[in-house]
Order: C-alpha cells, then structure tokens, then sequence
C-alpha cells in the first residue's frame, strides 16, 4: 500500500482526468439519444450553476433573475441570425456582450440593496424583461422564434444528431470552468471572498465592493447568455416561456446549492445529481398528468436547503475531515459539527 | 375616456388592491418577525381557496359562510409548517432559507395538482353574485363583498396585534427578538404564531377571491410577485404600510393597465417597485 500513486492529494487530480476523459468520449461509447440527450442537460444546466456561481457563490450576491440574461442571450443570436444571417458564433459572442453591458444597468440597479432586497429586485428585473419579449413583435411576441435547418454543420451550428451539441456543450463548460478557476486563482477571487464574508473589513482597506461584485456580474451575464444562445441553437426554437422562465433562473441557483456554493465544481456535481433526478422522475412519473415528478423534485429541494445547506462537497469534504482526524487518532467528529453550526450562526446574525 | 371609467377602474382598483394587503400582511408579518421571505405565500390562499370550493361542491356551503372554517384550516396548517420544517431553518443561511420556501411553493403546487387536477374550477351562483351599483359606480358583488371582508380582517389582525397580550408580544420579537426573550416571551410560540397567522390571513383572501376568480393550483403565481411589491413598499414588517400600499399597488395596476394595455399592468407595478426600491430601501411608508 506504501507505494499507491493514487495517495492522498494525488488522488482527486488522477480521478478528476478520468472523469474529463470518459466526458469527452461518452458519445463515442453510447449512441442512446435518449442518455445523450440526458448528458447534455446536464452539462447545459453544469455551465449556467458555474456562471451563476461567479456571482451567487463566489461574490454572496443570491440572484434568482439570472434567466433575463440567459434570455437576453438566445434572443440575440437568434434575432442576428434571422435578420441579418450572422454565423450564430459571432451571434453567441454578440449574445455574451450585450447581456455583459446590459449587466450594468442591472448592478447599477439592485447592488445597492442587500439580501433578500437585492433578491426580490432580481426576480422583478427578469419579470419585466419576460413581460416586454412575450409582446414584442420583432421578437416573435408570445409565438417566439424558429431557426431554420436548411444550413447545418460545425459552421452553422446545426447538427441532425446530437453528439455535436454534446461537446459543444461539454465546451462551453469547460471554458465557463476554466474562467471562474482564473478568477478564483488572482486578486479578483481574493476580494469577492472578502466582501461575501466582511464586507465592512473590505471596504475600510480600501476594496472598492461595487467595482468587484460588477466584474463577477459581468462575467456571470456573459457566460449565462452563452448558455442561452447554445440552447437555441440546439432546440432551433425559443419563445419566453422557455428562455425566460422564472424556474430556470432557480434552478441555476439551485444546482450550486446542491453541490456547494462558491466551489469550482459544486454546479456541475449538482447538476449530475439534480437534472438526472428531474429527467428520470419525469420519464417515470410524468406520464400520469398530474404532477407526481414535481412533488418528488419540490420534495428534493426542502430536503436539500434544510439538511444539506452546506451541498455536497461541503458534505463531502467535512465527512473527509472526520475521516482524517479519526486515521490521525485525535478523532472528535462531534467538534467539526459544533464548529460548523457556529459558522453559521455567525452568517445569520 | 369618460369620468365614469375612470371612477370605475378607481373603484375595481382599491377592491382588488384590499385583496393583495390581506395577502401580504402574513407575508410582512413572517417577515418582520423572523426575517424569512416566504415564497410559498401564494399557496396558502390557493389552499383557502379550493378549501371553499370543496366544501361548496360537496356540502353545497357557501364560501361566506365557510369563511371562518377555512380561516382555522389554514392557521392549523401553518403552525404545522412552521414546527416540522420552517423552525429547522431558522438560522440557516439566507440561501437555504429562500429554497426552503421556494421548494414548498412548487411542492404545494404539486401536491394540489395531484390531488386536484390543473383543470381551473370556479364557484357558480354563491350568494355573492350579480352587481350592485353605489354612488353611481356599478360593482361586481363579489369584488365588493371580497374588498370589505378584506378590510375586516385587516382590522381584525390590526386590533389583534395592538390591543392584546399575545399581539404585543409578537410585536416585541418583531423589534427585538433577544429583548422579548429575555422578557420570558418564547419565541419559537411567537414564530409558530406567525406563521399562523400569515397563513390564516393569505387564506382568507382565497376565500374572498374564490367567489370570482379562476381556482387552479398555481393560482398563487399571481398574487406573491404582487405582495413583495406590497411589502416593499409598505416597509418590511409594518400591517398598516401593507394596508396603504395594497391599495396604492391595486389601483396603479389597473390604471396602469387602462392606459398602456391590461399586458403592461405588472410591468408598470414592477418597475415603479425598482424605482422605489433604488431611491427607498427601506420602501414609501418604512422607517429609514
């Protein structure tokens, strides 16, 4: 056992390239549209958890009106293509940038309020903005927007099967990934942990709070609206109902919370666990008509924010502390536990 | 436009506007006592209102006279709430405590669906039907009937808090939860009460609206985006900021909607809601 290269530190690196690696060939091994379709749910609802992370997790700003920029951002590749034939990969960057400018006015609007303030303002702003897309003709009104298949390939973003669309979607991901990791690693990441958890302490060494909670808004609209423009170029439909729907902006919360807010990974292990629950409960229960795959996933989500507030990997790691501390010999679990609730007592008050 | 409409959308404005303060006096209530937002609010008045529709189809009662019935079902169902999963949560982070709520919204929702069907269900010829005509301005029966049985409860809740033991007591954790502590006032009672409260209260407006308005299980979609505006604007935690704001809510809803189109009507309320918000925080009639 002495000489095991999978040892200690060395083994969550080793497991996390498997995982990438049997990531990247899953549509080689399965050819099952349905478990395809399933993967890309999931790494879909992976990348908007991440980009909402930015600003939920790492920055303590709880939006739940995320889905305006999401809508913000299929509405645009989608117009630009149909209007003015533009590639849908300039349109997708198009869709980013418009939803990271329009983020402005958002931050400018609801930064000055706190908690649940800035929360219900939030759900209000992605309100409006469904209200104004639902009776804008230009936009398709309430009838919403087809594109066309006449053009398909990697050019076009447009594929008759749905492999492409996986790795465009494992993609996105990885790059939605890959800038949070960047943020979490330089002075950015440094200042949103200080103003999450003093925001009092940071402003008196001179950290200028609304400059950095802007950034990760900024990055988090961008990267959403991205999510937003793969979706229609992958349903090759959109109307408000399914790009601006309240649901969506909590679901993008709701997968960080279950696996752990303001971790690198948290939102893609949520969304492993959540979108196969919700999938396979509607496949087993949806059927019926009445409602039995919502009751189970509502159920999910009170036993998830009452039992697990911590997610996953806060679950995970603290059930890895106890384990060390017992192999260490000074094994008292119970005062972890105790320390925790301290924590959060401190939080609430 | 003629003076008459006007007087007419003025009128159906404060009307529907009692409604959403009976609604969002549970919600401020929760709120200033215990500091959770209770996104599950629009569920209890869809409970009260297929409590009436039923006992109406099935013992042919009328939602009038059910009214007080109803009222206790809902009180009883959210002192339960409260025990076994609100009272978890209490010092849980913010987060947890939005999805808590959050999570029972959709459940309810579920469960009603379940239970009841997505079909929508009405309440043919109860005894509030017809119009009346007052002053000149002609009124649906039902609204009227709904508007003041609002106001009564309001009033009810009002003298409830101000001129008894308990309602004193539950104002004092509202101001300071450790002070009424140590007073000896037990908190998770008050919290539980509340809840008890809030709920009786969104139910009642369910009753009240059941006699006129569609009853489907996410009948409450409709009215809690409205009673956050409300709350807010009447300053978290006050019933008589609720009360003024209701109305001020209700008649710039239908103002609104008479002049820009009756599709604009919650986007004109929701952005007036962020004007507010922006340049008062603490809402029109909250203390800074």
């Amino acid at each position: 056992m002495m000489t095991n290269p999978l040892k200690k530190g060395r083994a969550l690196p080793a497991v996390g390239g498997l995982v990438a690696l049997a990531a990247v060939l899953l549509p080689v091994v399965t050819h099952s549209p349905s478990h395809l379709n399933l993967a890309i749910l999931v790494l879909m609802t992976a990348q908007l958890g991440v980009a909402w992370n930015l600003l939920g997790g790492y920055a303590g700003q709880v939006s739940l009106g995320h889905v305006a920029f999401y809508g913000i951002g299929s509405y645009t590749s989608t117009l630009l293509l149909l209007n003015f034939g533009l590639n849908p990969w300039l349109g997708m960057l198009a869709g980013g940038l418009l939803a990271a400018l329009l983020s402005l006015g958002f931050g400018w609007s609801c930064f000055r309020l706190k908690g649940h303030y800035f929360a219900m303002a939030t759900i209000a702003v992605a309100e409006i903005v469904q209200i104004v897309f639902t009776n804008w003709e230009y936009a398709g009104a309430a009838v919403g927007l087809t594109i066309p298949m006449d053009q398909r390939g990697w050019g076009a973003m447009v594929f008759a099967d749905k492999a492409p669309y996986y790795w465009l979607a494992l993609g996105l991901l990885a790059l939605t990934l890959g800038a949070t990791w960047a943020v979490e690693r330089s002075h950015i990441g440094y200042y949103l942990r200080a103003i999450k958890d003093e925001p009092d302490a940071a402003r008196s060494v001179g950290v200028n709070i609304s400059r950095y909670k802007q950034i990760a808004l900024s990055l988090s609209a961008f990267f959403t609206a991205m999510g937003g423009s793969l979706y229609a170029q992958k349903e090759l439909y959109i109307d408000p109902g399914s790009v601006l729907t309240t649901a969506l902006s909590i679901k993008m919360a709701l997968v960080s919370i279950l696996g752990g807010v303001g971790t690198l990974f948290g939102p893609v292990v949520g969304s492993v666990v959540l979108t196969t629950i919700e999938e396979v409960t509607r496949a087993t229960f949806g059927g019926t008509g009445r409602g039995t795959d919502t009751i189970v996933y509502a159920a999910l989500i009170v036993g998830i924010a009452v039992f697990y507030p911590s997610g996953l990997i806060g679950w995970f790691r603290e059930w890895r502390q106890r384990r060390q501390a017992q192999q260490a010999g000074t094994g008292k679990p119970a005062k972890n536990v105790d320390e925790k609730v301290d924590e959060k007592a401190e939080v609430a008050a | 436009m003629t003076a008459d409409i006007l007087l007419q959308t003025l009128a159906s404005g404060v009307l529907i506007g009692l409604i959403y303060a009976l609604v969002a006096i549970g919600l401020t209530m929760i709120f200033g006592v215990m500091d959770i937002v209770n996104f599950a609010h629009g569920e209890f008045l869809m409970l009260g209102m297929y409590a009436s529709f039923w006992l109406f189809a099935l013992f042919a009662l009328d939602p009038m006279l059910t009214l007080p019935l109803t009222v206790l079902m809902l009180f009883a169902f959210g002192v339960l709430l409260y025990k076994f999963i609100i009272r978890r949560i209490i010092d849980a982070p913010m987060l947890s405590q939005i999805f808590t709520t959050f999570g029972l919204m959709i459940l309810l929702r579920g469960v009603a669906q379940f239970l009841w069907k997505p079909d929508f269900r009405s309440i043919e010829n109860s005894w509030v039907s017809g119009s009346v005509k007052v002053l000149g301005i002609q009124l649906g029966q039902p609204q009227l009937v709904a508007g003041l049985g609002a106001v009564a409860v309001t009033m009810l809740v009002h003298a409830f808090l101000t001129r008894t033991k308990l309602g004193a007591a539950l104002e004092a954790t509202a101001a300071d939860k450790e002070a009424a502590k140590l007073m000896g006032i037990d908190s998770h009672r008050m919290f539980a009460l509340a809840w008890g409260i809030g709920a009786a209260c969104a139910g009642a407006a369910g009753v009240l609206l059941a006699t006129f308005f569609p009853i489907f299980p996410e009948v409450g979609a409709n009215f809690i985006l409205l009673a956050f505006v409300v709350v807010n604007l009447g300053g978290f935690g006050s019933v008589t900021g609720a009360f003024w704001a209701g109305i001020l809510v209700g008649v710039i809803e239908v103002m609104g909607g008479l002049l820009l189109g009756p599709q604009y009507k919650l986007a004109i309320v929701l952005v007036l809601f962020l004007a507010v918000l922006m340049f008062r925080p603490q809402g029109l009639m909250g203390k800074a």
